[in-house]
Parts: structure tokens; C-alpha cells; sequence
């Protein structure tokens, strides 16, 4: 299992990167390299030239401005996850980064290379679906801005067209106080999610003023939930209210393979759904499967 | 199409200057360039953790790196672990105490993982370095020797730094 034969090319600017971009035939863009890295060894991807993002400047950091999170697309995992900013502001994206991968892929994987990977159990994929992130492309003509629910055109496929690098992720805060909840189910600790189900509450006097709970794992990309959603929002949270919320994520299209069936998966995202919601209201602190992983 | 360059990358605190080709991992720079077979290969894909080094101080799988992205850095492999020839690091004697290894395959990748979680967590719980360790495939112990090696590890590096 070796990589083939490509040319490589490490440029250090984005302007450089864009460019070689646009001219070459056939390129792949290296980030972290936790996922083309294996697709290289195994040969499911042959590209003549390998364009290698990590000496090019300016591409990662994370910083908030205008009541959101601006990631530089080349942050590594590691350094989310150790962030006091993300931690203190966008709690969905630390407890989600502690699902991705082991130590050793979260010091390599980036944000940008997951979110373009398009894993459909991938975490950082679900968080980015979960808070309405946008994506900042650079291309020859400058630089466009995608919503995140656009961003998923089919399996592992991001809508950016072949000249086009992301360079940022925006993710819109939600207000100081707010409960997010990440939870997933898989064989061992750091495999990827069969299903997992990632919910923001936002309750004011006891009531739910807001709700987001993202399903991944089950379709082609993690998807809204949004029944559950607008069934939940103005109510006061408990078991009782999601679990029966819940059931609609039975309806989800559902992909099957040799980790579980179709109906295997919608079950688990009514069961993961309720158990989110669950965990983000406070509902579930003594729960069996609620515990520090 | 064999591009190559040339490279230079420190490992275990030696400089080296080669030309290697492009597609090459770290892991097979490592084992046939510069003839350091400690570091083990065994899924090739990311998985098994064998491979682990330790690249500018964080671990890291040298299959899923490709040896010219390690120009300029800082490499430290299992050979580096050590303080000298005649001289074992607390954590490898707490491996031999504990029978932390049987075969031996995963043990390189063990022990640079280790070194790099017990720096930043120099008290851990059980549960933690079983996480820590979730990235390395182990078929011979059922894990429980390396599990006591690590705890154990971390008493022996607290009593040398005290």
C-alpha cells in the first residue's frame, strides 16, 4: 500500500494554490490528510499532481467576530479542541471534536479537509449543518460564500467546483447560556458514527425559544431535523415531548451498508434524536448511556 | 513521473539531508532511508497506529504523512525514547514491568502515544488512558498490561521529576 507516482507541489500563498489549481489537470488538495492519505495508499484516488496546503499562510486560526466563530479552513482539529474561545462559545463544536478520530489524527485533520471529505458520520459536518455555518470559497475570479445546507451535492461530493479552494468557516454563535449536546454510537471509541445526532436548546423561562438537532450517519450528509424542530420550539423540554418529536426521524432516507441496515439507522436516529435533546435540556444527567466517554 | 526532492528532517535529535521521491510516507522514509525499524507498519491506512511518531512534539501517524511534508520539522521516533544505549525511559521499564508488550508489533506506537498524552495528562485516570490509547491496535495483551504500564509510567515520571 503505497501512494502512486504524482507530482507535488507545496505552494505558500493562497494565490499560488488557487493558481495551480486552475492549471493543472487531474490535482488533488492535501490538508491534514487523514482521509486522502488512506485513499492514496489504497489507491481509490489517482491524481497527477498532489497541491499540499500546509505551508500556505494565512489559511488557519480562529477568532470571533461579528457574533461568529471565523476558522481558518487549515485549523487543525487539535487546536480546536484546546481552544478556550470554541469551548466557552460554540460547546456543540468541543464536544463533537472529542468524537473525531484518536489524538494522532486530531494533531493532523483539519476543519477544511473534513468538511470537503463530506464524510456523512463526519462530526465537524454535522456541527457546521447544526449552526448554520457558512463556507468561504477562493477561486480564480475571488472569493464566494456558501451556506452550509447548500454545501453537501451528494456522497462525499462538497458543491465547490475543481478550481475552488475553501479557505474559511464561519459558524454563527448562538447566545451565551444556550445547551448543545453531541452524542453518537459506534463499534469502538474514535470509529466512525454508525448514527450520531448533535442538538443546540436555547430555553427561556422554561421554555424552548429555539431548537437545532442535526442527524449524521443515516443519509448522504447530515440533515435537520426540522419536524422536530418546529414540534419542540415553544414547549417546555421533557422525555416525553422528544421522544414523541422523535419519531418522525424514523422518516429519514437512510442509507444501508455492511455497518447496519436502513431501518437499523432510523431507528437509531430517533433513539440518538431523543437521547441529544434529552442531554441538552439536563434531562438525562443519571441515564445509563449518558456517561463520560 | 518520479519527482523528488531533497529534504531535510531531524530525527532523534540527528539531522538528515536525503533526496527522497515525493509519494514516499514519512513511515517508509523512516524505515528504509534511514534504516530506523522501530517504527512498525501495519495497516498502511491510518488505523492501527503502529506507525505513530512524534513530529514537532505531537503524535502523529508517519503512513498518512508523506516524507517531504516533514522537511524542516522535528521528528522523534521509538529509537529516540530512551536517554541513552544502556539506559531505558520510566515509561518502556514500566512497559517491561507490567507486561505491557508480548509480541511487540504495536508497542512503538504505544510508547510515542504515551509520551506525548502522559506530558500533557501527567496524572491520568484509568478511563483516560484507555481513550488515549483508542488509536492503537494491540492483539496480543487484551490491553490490560499497557493499561497498568501507562498508570504505572506516570508514578515513575512524577517520582523522577520530583
Amino acid at each position: 500500500m503505497k501512494p502512486p507516482a504524482f507530482q507535488y507541489h507545496d505552494p505558500k500563498t493562497l494565490a499560488e494554490a488557487v493558481g495551480l489549481l486552475s492549471t493543472l489537470d487531474n490535482a488533488k488538495l492535501l490538508a491534514g490528510g487523514q482521509s486522502l492519505m488512506p485513499m492514496l495508499n489504497m489507491r481509490f484516488v489517482l491524481p497527477d499532481h498532489v497541491i499540499d496546503l500546509n505551508r500556505v499562510e494565512g489559511l488557519s486560526g480562529i477568532k470571533e467576530s461579528g457574533g461568529a466563530l471565523e476558522i481558518g479552513a487549515m485549523t487543525r482539529q487539535r487546536d480546536l479542541e484546546f481552544s478556550d474561545l470554541v469551548k466557552a462559545k460554540c460547546p456543540l463544536l468541543h464536544l463533537a471534536i472529542m468524537h473525531i478520530g484518536h489524538r494522532q489524527t486530531r494533531n493532523r485533520g483539519t476543519i477544511g479537509g473534513s468538511l470537503c471529505h463530506l464524510d456523512p458520520a463526519a462530526e465537524l459536518v454535522s456541527v457546521a449543518m447544526a449552526h448554520d455555518a457558512t463556507v468561504t470559497v477562493a477561486g480564480p475570479n475571488g472569493t464566494r460564500e456558501i451556506a452550509f445546507a447548500d454545501f453537501p451535492a451528494g456522497y462525499l461530493t462538497p458543491a465547490i467546483e475543481l478550481n475552488e479552494i475553501v479557505t474559511t468557516i464561519r459558524i454563527p454563535l448562538w447566545p451565551a447560556g444556550h445547551k448543545a449536546a453531541f452524542i453518537e454510537f459506534a463499534r469502538r471509541h474514535g470509529d466512525f458514527a454508525i448514527v450520531s445526532a448533535a442538538a443546540l436548546l436555547q430555553i427561556d423561562n422554561g421554555k424552548i425559544a429555539r431548537a437545532s438537532l442535526t442527524v449524521g450517519g443515516v443519509a448522504v450528509a447530515p440533515v435537520r431535523a426540522a419536524e422536530v424542530e418546529n414540534a419542540i420550539t415553544g414547549q417546555a423540554p421533557s422525555s416525553e415531548l422528544f421522544a414523541k418529536a422523535c419519531e418522525s426521524c424514523r422518516s429519514f432516507e437512510a442509507m444501508a451498508d455492511i455497518h447496519a441496515s436502513a431501518e437499523y439507522r432510523q431507528h437509531l436516529a430517533a433513539v440518538l434524536s431523543r437521547r441529544a435533546l434529552e442531554k441538552a435540556a439536563g434531562l438525562a444527567d443519571n441515564a445509563p448511556w449518558n456517561r463520560a466517554h | 513521473m518520479t519527482d523528488k526532492r531533497t529534504i531535510t528532517v531531524t530525527v532523534n535529535g540527528a539531522s538528515h539531508t536525503k533526496e527522497v521521491p515525493v509519494r514516499i510516507t514519512l513511515a517508509d522514509f523512516i524505515r528504509y532511508e534511514l534504516g530506523l525499524t522501530g517504527t512498525h507498519l501495519g495497516c498502511e491506512h491510518g488505523v492501527c497506529g503502529a506507525c505513530t511518531i512524534l513530529l514537532d512534539g505531537q503524535s502523529a501517524r508517519s503512513c498518512l504523512m508523506l516524507a517531504v511534508q516533514a522537511d524542516g520539522r522535528d521528528v522523534l521516533t521509538v529509537e529516540g525514547i530512551a536517554p541513552g544505549p544502556d539506559t531505558l525511559h520510566p515509561l518502556q521499564e514500566a512497559f517491561r514491568d507490567n507486561h505491557g508488550l508480548q509480541c511487540g508489533f504495536c508497542t512503538p506506537g504505544m510508547l510515542t502515544t504515551l509520551l506525548e498524552f502522559l506530558r500533557d495528562n501527567p496524572d491520568p485516570t484509568e478511563q483516560e488512558v484507555r481513550v488515549a490509547i483508542s488509536g492503537n491496535l494491540c492483539r496480543c495483551t487484551g490491553y490490560q498490561g499497557i493499561v497498568l504500564a501507562a498508570l504505572d509510567a506516570a508514578k515513575r515520571m512524577k517520582a523522577a521529576r520530583a
